[in-house]
């Protein structure tokens, strides 16, 4: 088969591969940058947790509404923020750990979410719930997956300057502009609005996927905040056309098909990466001067 | 009390626990004070809630008008993540936050001042580098330089001389010494008694109660670190450590 046929053809000829390709474009242009202050703010975990915790508030939008994109993304929405909001209070208020009260809150939203799918829809719906259908995205879900991108992008130039220095000095920038909590606020909703806009095309189960790996990888690659954001936003769109392709090639499920490409890059970059990769480690002359 | 930072019967605690424990006091305008004390005698604790970034339990901190940019603070080493993808000269500009604001661009003159400062701490050429390529005392030259621009008439160290190299430390004192000269009010957490005897003309000894504030010889004496160490010793003994933070 000709490089036309296997990689550009099934754009050309499907209207539905076309959409998939621009729903992953704009999810990575917006999970790319989140997913890199995730990881330099230790919080990758934290993105897992909170996108379990998406799943009870789908399913009550479901129930409520069907398989209405609006429901089941405003749902998701409420109770994603709830439990975020949850976790941070009960974290506050008693001795337990951020990280721990966050488990335990996802861990029953996750239960609470596959129970009430489970008793009121069918199989198919639950499926559809936890591992998305990016082929099936049709124009209202990428009108929503794009806004959630832009407005990410807007919202993370205003607050980029404090969110940086709040990474890596969060005393010198309560001192010098006090409320540091506030950016925290403003980007646990920016995370929580991406994995909403994740799971249309993913699922609850795999949407922190795209905003994980590629930031992962691209930490051993690039040595600057927005170059890590960048090529993190560009690896997420490579592994979803790539994905694609794969998924249309070989008749293989497109969500994990994206996350397993993007798991791919990610596995080169532990070996073979600029910075503090394992050739980097163990074979340090084999390497050009960074 | 007539100080530029006043401090009255203030009290600070961690889950109900006072790390600072009724102290009362003064920062004279343009003194040089160190304070010192064992550990988890409440020097970090205190320093913070100076700068603002705790609260009191009880009693208060008054600092005369003087707003957050008045004042700049230089937080432990252990505060900061060291590996993060940053270079140097974008950690000094952080200096100019109170020019720029969020948002505000650096203009060319606010670089110039960034190399300038770069220069006055030894590291002119590297504005470039990674500060994870830098070495600790290295690092905490680039923080004074940052100091440097933030140009406050108040300056607060946290343990500034932690882990840094003997070289580094003799330079960095004579910035201490310049910004006194200068009529900058400068405090600073120190643990060697023998820096803090020939570079502090003023100290406040804390053990969590206020053991003595006032003339550095006055306060160092024998008796008085006795009585905090037995302080310190009490805290060992009765596990009575604010759980879980560094005070």
């Amino acid at each position: 088969m000709s490089f036309y046929a296997t990689t550009i053809a099934p754009f050309a000829d499907y209207g539905f591969m076309r959409r998939a390709l621009i729903a992953c474009l704009a999810l990575a242009l917006g999970s790319g940058p989140i997913g890199t202050f995730l990881v330099l703010r230790r919080m990758s975990l934290t993105g897992d947790a909170m996108s379990h915790a998406i799943l009870p508030g789908a399913a009550i939008g479901f129930l409520v509404a069907g398989l209405s994109l609006w429901a089941m993304s405003v749902g998701g929405l409420v109770v994603g923020l709830a439990v975020a909001l949850l976790a941070g209070i009960v974290s506050r208020a008693t001795s337990l750990r951020e990280d721990a009260s966050l488990a335990g809150f996802y861990l029953i939203s996750l239960a609470l979410g596959v129970l009430i799918v489970s008793t009121r829809g069918s199989n198919v719906d639950l499926l559809h719930v936890l591992f998305g259908s990016i082929l099936s995205v049709d124009d209202q879900a990428l009108l929503l997956v794009a806004s959630i991108s832009t407005l990410s992008l807007v919202a993370l130039a205003f607050i980029y300057r404090p969110l940086v220095v709040e990474c890596f000095d969060p005393g010198f920038l309560r001192a010098v502009a006090g409320r540091g909590s506030l950016y925290h606020v403003v980007f646990l909703v920016l995370v929580v609005l991406n994995l909403v806009a994740g799971f249309q095309a993913l699922g609850t189960l795999m949407a922190v996927g795209l905003m994980m790996l590629p930031a992962a990888a691209a930490r051993f690659w690039a040595s600057a905040v927005w170059s890590l954001a960048a090529l993190s936003a560009f690896i997420a769109f490579v592994s979803g056309w790539a994905g694609l392709l794969v998924s249309y090639n070989f008749n293989l499920p497109s969500g994990p098909a994206i996350i397993l490409t993007a798991g791919a890059v990610y596995s080169f970059s532990i070996v073979f990466g600029r910075h503090g990769s394992l050739r980097n480690r163990y074979f340090p002359g084999a390497h050009f001067h960074n | 009390m007539s100080g530029i930072i006043d401090i009255a019967d203030l009290t600070v605690a961690y889950d109900r626990r006072p790390a600072v424990h009724h102290v009362t006091g003064s920062f004279a305008r343009g003194s040089l004070t160190a304070i010192v004390g064992p550990n988890g005698a409440g020097k970090s604790t205190l320093i913070k809630t100076i700068v603002g970034l705790m609260h009191p339990s009880t009693g208060r901190v008054e600092r005369h008008g003087l707003g957050r940019r008045d004042i700049a603070y230089l937080p432990q080493q252990a505060d900061i993540d060291r590996s993060f993808p940053i270079n140097v000269a974008d950690t000094v500009a952080l200096g100019l936050w109170n020019e720029t604001g969020l948002w505000g661009a650096i203009k060319p003159k606010g670089w110039n001042r960034v190399a300038d400062a770069l220069a006055h701490v030894g590291l002119e050429g590297f504005g470039h580098h990674p500060i994870a390529a830098l070495s600790a005392g290295q690092f905490q030259r680039v923080l004074f330089a940052r100091l440097l621009l933030q140009d406050a008439p108040v300056i607060l160290l946290d343990e500034p001389f932690a882990a840094i190299d003997e070289r580094t430390t003799t330079d960095l004192l004579a910035i201490i010494q310049h910004w006194h000269e200068a009529g900058r009010t400068v405090i600073a957490v120190l643990h060697d008694m023998e820096q803090v005897r020939h570079h502090f003309p003023q100290t406040l000894l804390l053990a969590r109660e206020l053991i003595g504030w006032g003339p550095t010889s006055q306060v160092l004496t024998d008796d008085a670190l006795h009585r905090a160490r037995a302080l310190a010793q009490g805290w060992t003994n009765s596990h009575n450590h604010p759980a879980g933070h560094a005070a």
